[in-house]
């Protein structure tokens, strides 16, 4: 399926001159960048780049120094991380973050908190609505189950789990806040052939389906170039590249900050 | 089964009856969002009927065949009965066949209709489309992904029953008068058969063959509505469509349709059937489960187990076949059915198994006696695609791990002088499709089929199998070589999934061996030795010796049988990947394919005979997309001792 099949449509998050940074370690230096409504936007870069930062910024983990983030036209200059996930983003991490004692559907079920309405009372007692809400919840994350082909995990502990079913997981949560904005962090690191294929796959068919907006980073360039509408290039914390992946490939200072050049 | 089924000679005309006589009890069940659904069997004629209707709007007549591509689901089954209302033809098909494979079926039935389960079968029957000009509507159950597609064969099964739910007014006549013009010698099914050489052959069906075996193998079990049967194995075979079709809709049992292959193991303990039907490779991977996980248990657990499995050994058996047993190994069984055999049955999902039959190939005898000791009426039965399953069937109280039991109501026996079994029953198919060669070479004017299989019946009326006619063959010095025989010997060791013998025309026998990558991979786990893969797991010497052990045991065993003495394993070898079925290594139903194998690998097979302690090997590999790769390793070739007669019962 290519991005022309798909419907691309406004600006929904822009992120204009955004600097990061710790201390005297500049991580991100005046970054600008635009995501379109339904595209998968990808973030690459060589390590210490600066693209798990430009996450995080976007997430409201981390509040850029200078810069502002506009999310469908709202202007923020810090955003916290639970606004940030009512506004509709969610994301996965670098090192997956889920509960590894709880069951797969319980983690999942995680990811409905926000949506969650009845009060402590209420589903202490476990009275109408506080069942009737969990019922509904409850389906939402069955059909994010069946979406995802996990099916057979559903009860298992998440620590008992491979690392790429873990990964599957982890997509899941993310997935059962019915986010706008999808933000994956290295979706495929660790993983073999097989398990990239799949993951791949899920990407575009929750892009697909759901129509969400994806952010990714990733690695492996393959994947990279073949899932993505437009790609990012971050190197030492500057913004080296902007463009569709063909316009990427061709990018000499891309292939400089990849293959090194000779000084 | 008492109830009186005259008149109703088709399977259309069955389910219209159970709708009537038992509208309200499950016929179906399937696992949807993580919660059991249930069709009744009003509900599930409701949706026969009005996709019928649907068809019938869509150019669909009688005589016309709709392949079914999928996974059991209660819609592809409506399907089928869909298709036999308007007096048309179902083929169920393998939903794990590459297109290619689905390229001669669908062409050879002249196959314009078909119902798919998903996009991925969808994208098989499209692939195939070029070759394939008359199939002109491709149906799909669920839609997940086809939301890009724009070929105009294509549409949504659930607009198919909208169209038949609208038209059914009037159109209901119509759909009744086509449902009474069905007869008994009707065409029900065609089933293509894996075929070890050669294209697939077509197996034309009757209603009233399935339906007479159905009622014949129902009697003697008695079946009827409360029973309930797992629907786990693909559906285009016809020892699960026999199960979770023909047989339901004779008794008006309920089956139920797992949510995925991967949860089998759970949807059958969650719906806990009473039969149940399995390979013996399926009975083979439960036991290879549970035996990793009785060797994970700490010393006391595993003490304990060992214990009462030798009580079970000893009585477990004789207990079912309702044989004297003395009073101390009663009072031992009890105690062991309480903390040991039920426990185990539960986990299994066997709690409320009736009766188990398992057949498709010779099973071992340990493992049979295994499943029979814990107290599941594990049986076993004959039959084929041609036969309409049912051949023969053990009567409970009188199984044997070598036999398959006494013919069936119905069923005449007799041999060539060869051995070759021949057959003449009520069930038989009625040809080949379009193939009336094949028909004559298998079936003679009497009547008789011809199975292939070299057995006997023995004075108890009992009929063994030995293996099929051209695969017995001998060695240089005229010794029996049964390889099929000496290949379940050694695969009953869960250290080796798969085993395909040489020896033919040979002057010994060698062997290659697959491992059974969970039980090695655990068991090198527990050695602390680190392995990449399976190709790497493979080839570790200790591997080699473990592997080797077991075929010392199988060749002392065999020292003891004076007729197979002879045949004993001299060489082997570890193959660097499992045989697969997509690189043509097994048959779909998971056979090896002997000659197949021995072409493919004739270097390795030359190696085996030569001397060779070590040969390289390159070959092509077929990925589930289709794709091809090539993989390329160096393999280490090892002899086994053999043994006399006499070095074993010294040692003994």
């Amino acid at each position: 399926m290519s991005a022309a099949a798909r419907l691309v449509g406004e600006v929904v998050l822009s992120v204009e001159h955004v600097s990061l940074s710790f201390g005297g370690v500049k991580a991100l230096q005046g970054i600008s960048f635009d995501v379109r409504e339904h595209e998968v936007r990808a973030i690459i870069g060589p390590n210490g780049a600066g693209k798990s930062s430009m996450l995080n910024v976007i997430n409201g983990v981390y509040h850029p120094q200078q810069g502002t983030i506009r999310l469908r036209g709202r202007e923020f200059h810090d955003m916290d991380s639970h606004e940030a996930a009512e506004m509709g983003i969610a994301r996965t991490f670098q090192n997956i973050a889920l509960f590894k004692g709880m069951s797969v559907l319980d983690n999942i079920m995680t990811g409905r908190n926000l949506k969650m309405r009845c009060n402590f009372l209420q589903q202490a007692l476990w009275l109408g609505a506080a069942k009737r809400e969990e019922m509904e919840h409850r389906r939402a994350v069955e059909e994010v189950i069946d979406f995802l082909e996990i099916q057979h995990i559903r009860k298992t502990p998440v620590g008992r789990l491979p690392y790429g079913l873990q990964k599957r997981v982890e997509l899941a949560r993310a997935l059962a806040a019915e986010p706008t904005l999808l933000l994956l962090d290295e979706p495929m690191s660790g993983m073999n052939l097989e398990e990239k294929r799949d993951m791949c796959r899920f990407i575009l068919d929750v892009n697909d389906h759901f129509g969400t907006t994806i952010v990714l980073i990733e690695h492996d360039m393959g994947v990279v170039m073949d899932i993505s509408d437009r790609v990012v290039v971050l190197d030492y914390g500057k913004k080296i590249g902007d463009g569709t992946p063909d316009e990427i490939r061709a990018n000499q200072g891309v292939i400089d900050a990849y293959l090194g050049v000779a000084h | 089964m008492s109830e009186n089924l005259s008149g109703l000679d088709t399977f259309p005309k069955l389910l219209l009856h159970h709708a009537r006589v038992r509208g309200g009890l499950p016929a179906m069940r399937e696992k949807h969002l993580g919660i059991w659904q249930t069709w009744t069997w009003r509900q599930f004629a409701d949706e026969a009927r009005a996709l019928a209707c649907g068809l019938a709007g869509a150019g669909f007549k009688r005589g016309d065949h709709l392949a079914i591509v999928g996974d059991n689901r209660p819609r592809l089954y409506a399907a089928m009965c869909a298709a036999q209302c308007l007096g048309g033809i179902p083929v169920p098909m393998y939903q794990d066949a590459a297109a290619a494979e689905m390229a001669f079926p669908v062409e050879n039935a002249g196959i314009a209709y078909a119902v798919a389960e998903d996009q991925e079968q969808v994208d098989k029957l499209l692939e195939i489309l070029p070759c394939c000009p008359a199939l002109k509507h491709i149906y799909y159950d669920n839609a997940r992904g086809m939301r890009h597609y724009t070929q105009p064969q294509l549409a949504a099964y659930d607009k198919l029953i909208e169209e038949g739910r609208a038209s059914l007014r009037h159109a209901l006549a119509f759909l009744e008068s086509e449902i009474a013009k069905g007869s008994g010698s009707d065409t029900a099914a065609m089933f293509f058969t894996s075929g070890t050489t050669g294209n697939p052959k077509g197996v034309v069906l009757t209603h009233h063959a399935l339906i007479d075996r159905a009622i014949a193998a129902a009697e003697m079990e008695g079946l009827g509505d409360h029973d309930v049967v797992l629907a786990y194995l693909p559906p285009a075979w016809i020892g699960q469509n026999i199960f979770s079709y023909a047989q339901p809709l004779v008794t008006g049992y309920c089956i139920c349709c797992p949510e995925s292959a991967e949860t089998v193991m759970t949807d059958m303990r969650e719906i806990g059937p009473t039969y149940y039907f399995a390979p013996p490779r399926v009975l083979e991977a439960l036991l290879t489960q549970v035996s990793i996980r009785i060797e994970d248990l700490w010393w006391g657990g595993r003490r304990s187990y060992d214990f009462f499995m030798e009580v079970a050994n000893r009585a477990g058996g004789p207990l079912l076949d309702g044989k004297p047993v003395s009073f101390t190994d009663r009072l031992q069984y009890f105690l062991g059915e309480l903390f040991v055999y039920g426990p185990l049955r539960n986990v299994l999902g066997m709690s409320r198994v009736r009766v188990a039959y398992t057949a498709g190939e010779a099973i071992g005898p340990d493992l049979f006696r295994f499943y029979r000791s814990i107290g599941i009426n594990l049986k076993q039965l004959y039959g084929s695609t041609e036969t309409s399953v049912f051949v023969c069937i053990q009567p409970n109280g009188q199984v044997k791990a070598d036999t398959v039991g006494p013919a069936v109501k119905g069923v005449e026996l007799k041999f060539t002088p060869q051995r070759e079994l021949l057959i003449r029953s009520p069930g038989l198919f009625k040809e080949y499709y379009k193939n009336p060669q094949a028909t004559i070479e298998a079936k003679d004017a009497e009547g008789w089929f011809h199975t292939g299989d070299a057995g006997y019946v023995g004075e108890d009326g009992h009929l063994r199998i030995i293996d099929r006619v051209k695969d017995v063959g001998k060695l240089a010095d005229s010794t029996l070589f049964a390889p099929k025989y000496l290949e379940n010997k050694l695969k009953f060791f869960p250290y080796v999934n798969e085993a395909v013998m040489f020896g033919d025309g040979r002057d010994r026998v060698c062997a290659f061996v697959n491992i059974d990558a969970e039980a090695v991979g655990n068991w090198a786990e527990k050695k602390n030795l680190s392995y990449s893969g399976y190709t790497d797991l493979a080839a570790r010497d200790e591997v080699y010796a473990l592997v080797r052990e077991c075929i010392e045991k199988v060749n002392a065993d065999l020292a003891l049988e004076p007729e197979l003495a002879n045949s004993q394993i001299h060489r082997f070898l570890i193959l660097h990947k499992l045989l697969d079925a997509d690189d043509g290594e097994l048959t779909r139903t998971r056979k090896v394919r002997r000659g197949a194998i021995g072409e493919k690998y004739c270097e390795l097979v030359d190696a085996l005979y030569d001397g060779r302690e070590s040969v390289h090997i390159e070959a092509e590999v077929k990925y589930e997309d289709g794709r091809t790769g090539t993989l390329s390793a160096d393999l280490k070739v090892r002899d086994v001792k053999t043994y006399s007669a006499a070095q074993v019962k010294k040692a003994a």
